[in-house]
């Protein structure tokens, strides 16, 4: 079992200040200096992490892309929705159809960066974590799930998923 | 008084906290892979005469008489008949092996054979002859309960399969339990989430075009949640193996079995 999701939150391990964010905005890609971990640091308010891990926007096309693809975004395993290309039907978790009325772009940040902030025993996993994991595929060793440009593209998806 | 009322509250809310966690599956839900399939996989497998699997049953059945080893003995010339001698054998593997000090699986019980008995080499792991032996000794118990042995020996390793079965793992996080116990049924990318029961091992995969030990199958969760799989007879696969035959106990064997 996991442990508490407060024990492990970035936000308590790193407090870079708000303005040295912001300045590496300016300065650099990253909109936060990245973690002993290599991550990107976040800072989760009001369970919802509001700003985007890369500074940017992301890219609702390429997230749509990662979303259902069934080994790169996983999503598709474990959820339906508006995916009619896809010819299997899943049933393990919510369907994600009209997820953008439902959740606040900062909220599903936190949800695809670390699901467990909010339940601790989901199955669905934390996609922005590499810590408390226990035999990790080598080759797979220390790398999230996905990146934080790829979370920043979900995210622009899911926020589209508007009824 | 005050004490006796907290425990109580205590234990009502565990009592209530249990079910949200969701859990071991009970006797009589029990259900074997069997059930999630297809007719036309169904029928496959009932029929011995369109089992892909009959093949590898019948070069075990060669091989059981096959003289192998520097003792050129053949397993007919100790066992005899094995529908006789091999009857409900495997339903109660893995067992305790007094030499080795730990539980054997059915296929490194056929290779203590070969090595004591025959002065023979174990035969590789997932190798055409070792899965076809242990298909044909399988065969034997074909309708037959699955009965671990209540041997207190067994205890730690059944103890030490429980916790791997329960602990999560790989870069996906998953438990066992979370897939096979908590969302048996369910679709997962349009396949039926089993309950995970070792009952038709080894078994006809359509996905391998092969016969293939429970071993092979366990590889395919592991790597499936991005695990490192283990060697081939780790004694963790054996640990594993040893609480799913626990967790399946008076399930009908199904040897051999055919799976998508
Ligand atoms: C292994 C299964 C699994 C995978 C893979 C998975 N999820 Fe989930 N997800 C769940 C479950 C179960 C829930 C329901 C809440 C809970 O149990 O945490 C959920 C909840 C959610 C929610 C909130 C839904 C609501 O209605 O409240 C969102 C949004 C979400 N997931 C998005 C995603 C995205 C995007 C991906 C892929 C990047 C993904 N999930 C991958 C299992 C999964
Ligand atoms: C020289 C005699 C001999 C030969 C040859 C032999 N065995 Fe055995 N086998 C035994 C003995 C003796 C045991 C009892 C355990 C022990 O002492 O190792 C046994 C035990 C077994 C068991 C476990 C039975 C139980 O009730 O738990 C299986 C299965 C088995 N043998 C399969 C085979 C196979 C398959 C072959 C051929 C590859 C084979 N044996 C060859 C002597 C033999
Ligand atoms: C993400 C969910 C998931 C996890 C986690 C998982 N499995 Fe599975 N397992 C499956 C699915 C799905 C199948 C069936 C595959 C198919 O038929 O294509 C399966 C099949 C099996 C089977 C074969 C059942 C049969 O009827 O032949 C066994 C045994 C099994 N799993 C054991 C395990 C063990 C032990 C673990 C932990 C190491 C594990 N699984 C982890 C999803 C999972």
């Amino acid at each position: 079992m996991p442990t508490a999701c407060s024990t492990r939150s970035p936000a308590r391990r790193s407090a870079e200040p708000i303005a040295a964010a912001a300045l590496a905005v300016l300065t650099a890609a990253a909109a936060m200096p990245a973690r002993a971990d290599g991550l990107v640091a976040y800072r989760i308010v009001d369970a919802a992490i509001p700003a985007s891990l890369t500074g940017q926007p992301g890219d609702a096309t390429r997230g749509r892309a990662i979303v259902a693809n069934r080994q790169i975004g996983l999503c598709v395993l474990c959820h339906s929705g508006p995916f009619p290309e896809l010819r299997f039907h899943s049933d393990l978790a919510p369907d994600l159809t009209g997820i953008g009325n439902r959740m606040s772009e900062g909220e599903l940040r936190l949800r695809v960066v670390d699901a467990s902030h909010a339940n601790p025993q989901t199955i669905m996993p934390s996609y922005y974590r590499v810590d408390g994991l226990t035999r990790v595929t080598p080759a797979l060793r220390g790398k999230p799930l996905l990146d934080a440009g790829q979370i920043e593209d979900v995210v622009a998806y899911l926020k589209t998923l508007k009824e | 008084m005050m004490r006796k009322a907290a425990i109580l509250a205590a234990m009502l809310v565990t009592a209530l906290a249990v079910p949200a966690l969701a859990g071991e599956i009970a006797p009589q839900d029990r259900k074997s892979g069997y059930t999630g399939m297809s007719a036309e996989n169904r029928a496959m497998q009932d029929d011995d005469t369109i089992n892909p699997a009959t093949l590898w049953v019948l070069d075990g059945e060669a091989l059981w008489s096959a003289k192998a080893g520097a003792a050129n003995q053949s397993c007919a010339g100790c066992h005899g008949d094995a529908a006789v001698s091999m009857k409900g054998v495997s339903a109660r593997y893995p067992a305790f092996d007094d030499a080795s000090r730990a539980p054997v699986d059915i296929e490194q019980r056929i290779n203590l054979c070969r090595t004591r008995h025959q002065n023979a080499t174990p035969l590789p792991p997932e190798s055409r002859d070792l899965v076809a032996l242990s298909a044909f000794i399988g065969r034997q118990s074909r309708g037959l309960p699955i009965a671990t042995p209540d041997d207190p020996r067994l205890k730690p390793f059944l103890a030490r399969g429980k916790a791997l079965y329960t602990q999560r793992q790989g870069q996906i996080n998953l438990s066992c339990a979370q897939c096979h116990d908590d969302n048996w049924g369910r679709n997962l990318a349009g396949n039926i989430v089993p309950q995970g029961h070792p009952n038709g091992y080894p078994l006809y995969r359509l996905e391998w075009q092969s016969v293939g030990t429970l071993q092979r199958r366990l590889r395919n969760c592991l790597t499936g949640i991005r695990a490192e799989p283990y060697a081939y007879n780790a004694p963790d696969y054996v640990a594993l193996e040893l609480y799913l035959r626990q967790r399946a106990a008076g399930m009908l064997v199904e040897t051999p079995a055919v799976r998508p």
